[in-house]
């Protein structure tokens, strides 16, 4: 098993949180939007992680399970967005045609 | 048992507006009332009762801490109450005024679907207030600050079915909020500096001279802007008349006990910093006197009963703040509690006459009124005579007797070697009296006499009554605690603000008394014969009223500057009998035309470029705000790779 050292899981998180956020700035569809943000979040757990290794410190995996729950909740709440939106008679996912307070 | 006592006078408020807010029309009318009432009385009779134990009491001041809020390495701030004199006597005011607008109320708001709301939002409204006095810690008075804040645009907004008292509960909303963003710089500014906000050990740090002169004079300057915002001072006036599209014995509670004599309270509670900053004075008494006199113009020209009166409230808020630039903060809170008296007075009143002439609140449609209705008359009288300042009968002349005598004494700074001398403020001021007599005498005698113009039916209810009786009493004996020296030697009230710091005894001359007694009984001779003789002097051209006062953007420049301006042309109005030669409605007329004329070279072009220049700000901000979320997302990742660059750069 390779071990890899801490600046190179660094810029695998830095990599894999660009990748997110140019996902949520390029992408229209709220589904992609939703998954893109699930990468940014590991890419943060990931960051937590590889600190927990180096410092061989219990609160880095802590942390990771916190941020996984953190995820789930996030990813539920997103979809149930979705759905609603669908259910009040919403044609499509695009983010941009929703930025009018009435429905 | 105080400490107990200190508590129940802010909580008991509190939780009666909480049952009301949670009852959604569960209660009866009566039963609303009944908790309202209770609650404030309740808190009026204990704040009684620890007036009395402060009394019998050596010490000067009693503490309670409650609980620690929050605690970091070299700031730390608490929820506690403190009692001394000064926020005896404003606790005193604000209940026992405040209970009789509440029973008033009770009568006056009988019937009216949003009862429990109503009065909710009053025993909310003295809640804050309390919290706000009482409060030892500036953080911890500024949730009561801001609940002030909060309650007085649900009151204004109270009736919101009409466009229009929305508009006015944004406007008072918005604009008190322009000052407390200064002033929560200023605390924030404060708190850096003196690491904490504890008013005792601020007062400390400052006496100490432990704070840098610069920084304590922005600070300063800083909540000066937020009191002034919330009394309604000059760059800030315009909301307070608006605020008449509340119900009346709302604005009877904003004008008399709470919100307008919060920002004096606050100077006077930390007047140390003040006086450790005689510029900021300076321009205090400034502001004040232009305010006191352009309110008081502004008061000359208006005809809806209750505007009238909420521009006196203006233009004698105007005298505090003068009062406080002297830095004599006990002066200020002499006058205060006076013109909470007559304020209130003179509030309930228009509110009683106004529901027996069916709402019109014109004063030209009415007259004639005191045969139909002597009783209201006099107390209005009352109120007129004491908010005049009529010698030695009414309070109002006890307080701004004194005003004038400290104002004449003391001398402002304005540069190392430059000392501004009181007496410039003092014939301001006392030109202001004149005004305030005169507009109080015409409101007066177009409303009760000459002929009458409106039906008038109904009788004022004993629950309303009462109150009136009591504020009559108060508005015309209260004042007698604190008596010049030339007629009496009587401080009862300075001696218990402020025990260590008797007022500076200054030889001053008889005369000045009695040119400060005689200026409003000459106002009053000139309003009689203006509008008080079977025929009057001055009569109106036009039938039609003025058309009523819109609450239209005026730009702060020209709303600042327009009273100046009204005074010709509100004097054009009128046809001057023949034995007014022709010359001087010629002048006149000629001034007339060079305001207007001026008015529209200047004023209009200024403003005018103001609006554009803010419209065009706001499209620009306005275009940031489209609610694309890609789009704020791209502003945040924009600003994060900033930030990490000037990081990594630097």
């Amino acid at each position: 098993m390779t071990v890899f050292s801490l600046n190179e899981t660094l810029l695998l998180a830095v990599l894999l949180f660009v990748v997110g956020l140019a996902g949520i700035l390029v992408r229209r569809n709220l589904l992609f939007m939703l998954m893109s943000l699930d990468i940014m979040l590991n890419a943060a757990a990931l960051v937590f992680v590889a600190a927990g290794a180096k410092w061989h410190d219990a609160s880095g995996q802590v942390m990771f399970l916190m941020i996984l729950a953190l995820a789930a909740v996030e990813t539920a709440v997103g979809l149930a967005v979705i759905l609603r939106l669908h259910a009040s008679g919403r044609p499509t996912l695009d983010a941009d045609s929703g930025n009018l307070l009435r429905g | 048992m105080a400490e107990i006592l200190l508590s129940l006078v802010v909580v008991i408020p509190l939780a009666a507006s909480v049952i009301l807010f949670l009852s959604a029309g569960r209660l009866s009318g009566f039963l609303i009332g009944a908790i309202a009432c209770g609650a404030i009385s309740l808190s009026a009779i204990f704040s009684a009762i620890l007036a009395g134990l402060l009394h019998s009491q050596l010490s000067p001041s009693l503490h309670v801490f409650f609980w620690e809020w929050m605690r970091t390495a070299d700031f730390s701030t608490g929820i506690g109450f403190t009692l001394d004199p000064l926020s005896l006597v404003m606790i005193l005011i604000v209940t026992w005024v405040g209970l009789l607008i509440h029973l008033y109320a009770t009568r006056y708001m009988a019937g009216d679907p949003g009862l429990a709301r109503f009065f909710g939002c009053m025993t909310l409204f003295v809640a804050s207030m309390l919290l706000l006095v009482l409060s030892s810690d500036l953080l911890c008075m500024f949730i009561g600050w801001e609940g002030v804040g909060l309650c007085s645009y649900l009151l204004i907004g109270f009736w919101y079915t009409e466009p229009a008292n929305l508009a006015a509960a944004r406007k008072a909303f918005i604009i008190t909020r322009v000052g407390d963003a200064a002033m929560l710089c200023g605390l924030l500014l404060l708190a850096t500096e003196a690491s904490s906000l504890q008013v005792d050990t601020l007062l400390q740090t400052v006496t100490a001279a432990k704070i840098s002169q610069s920084a304590l004079t922005f600070s300063t300057l800083l909540i000066l802007v937020g009191t002034l915002a919330k009394s309604a001072q000059l760059p800030f006036q315009s909301w307070l008349p608006d605020a008449m599209a509340g119900p009346t014995p709302t604005s009877a509670l904003i004008h008399a006990a709470t919100m307008v004599t919060a920002g004096i309270y606050l100077i006077a509670r930390l007047h140390v910093l003040f006086t450790a900053t005689p510029l900021v004075l300076t321009i205090m008494a400034v502001v004040g006197t232009l305010t006191l006199f352009l309110a008081a113009c502004n008061a000359l020209v208006q005809s809806d009963l209750k505007r009238i009166l909420a521009w006196s409230t203006v233009s004698q808020l105007g005298y505090m703040f003068l009062a406080l630039g002297t830095g004599l903060w006990q002066v200020a809170l002499f006058h205060l509690m006076t013109h909470a008296f007559f304020k209130a007075l003179l509030f309930l009143c228009a509110g009683a006459i106004i529901t027996r002439v069916h709402h019109e609140q014109d004063i030209f449609r009415m007259g004639g009124l005191f045969r139909t209705m002597p009783g209201i008359a006099l107390a209005f009288l009352a109120g007129a005579t004491s908010l005049a300042g009529f010698p030695l009968l009414t309070a109002g002349f006890y307080s701004k007797e004194l005003i004038l005598s400290s104002v004449w004494n003391a001398s402002f700074f304005l540069a190392p070697d430059l000392i501004l001398s009181g007496h410039v403020f003092w014939v301001v001021a006392l030109a202001g009296a004149f005004l305030t007599s005169l507009y109080i005498s015409r409101c007066f005698l177009l409303v009760f006499m000459g002929k009458a113009k409106t039906h008038e039916s109904g009788q004022t209810p004993l629950l309303m009554a009462i109150p009136l009786g009591c504020l009559s009493f108060l508005a015309l004996f209260g004042g007698m605690m604190e008596m010049p020296d030339a007629l009496a030697h009587v401080h009862l009230f300075t001696e218990m603000v402020d025990p260590a710091h008797a007022l500076p005894s200054a030889d001053e001359p008889l005369w000045l008394l009695l040119v400060g007694g005689g200026i409003p009984v000459l106002g009053a001779l000139l309003a009689w014969i203006f509008w008080g003789q079977r025929n009057p002097v001055l009569h109106e051209t036009s039938d039609e009223p003025a058309p009523p006062q819109t609450s239209q953007p005026v730009p702060i420049l020209a709303a600042c500057l327009l009273p100046l301006f009204r005074i010709p042309s509100w004097l054009g109005r009128y046809d001057f009998p023949a034995r007014l030669s022709k010359g001087v409605s010629i002048l006149i007329n000629g001034m007339n035309t060079f305001a207007l004329q001026f008015r529209a070279c200047i004023f209009m072009n200024v403003s005018h470029q103001t609006l554009m220049t803010l419209r065009q700000g706001n499209l620009l901000m306005a275009y940031t705000q489209n609610g694309r979320v890609r789009w704020y997302a791209a502003w945040i990742a924009g600003g994060l790779c900033a930030s990490l660059a000037l990081a990594g750069l630097t």
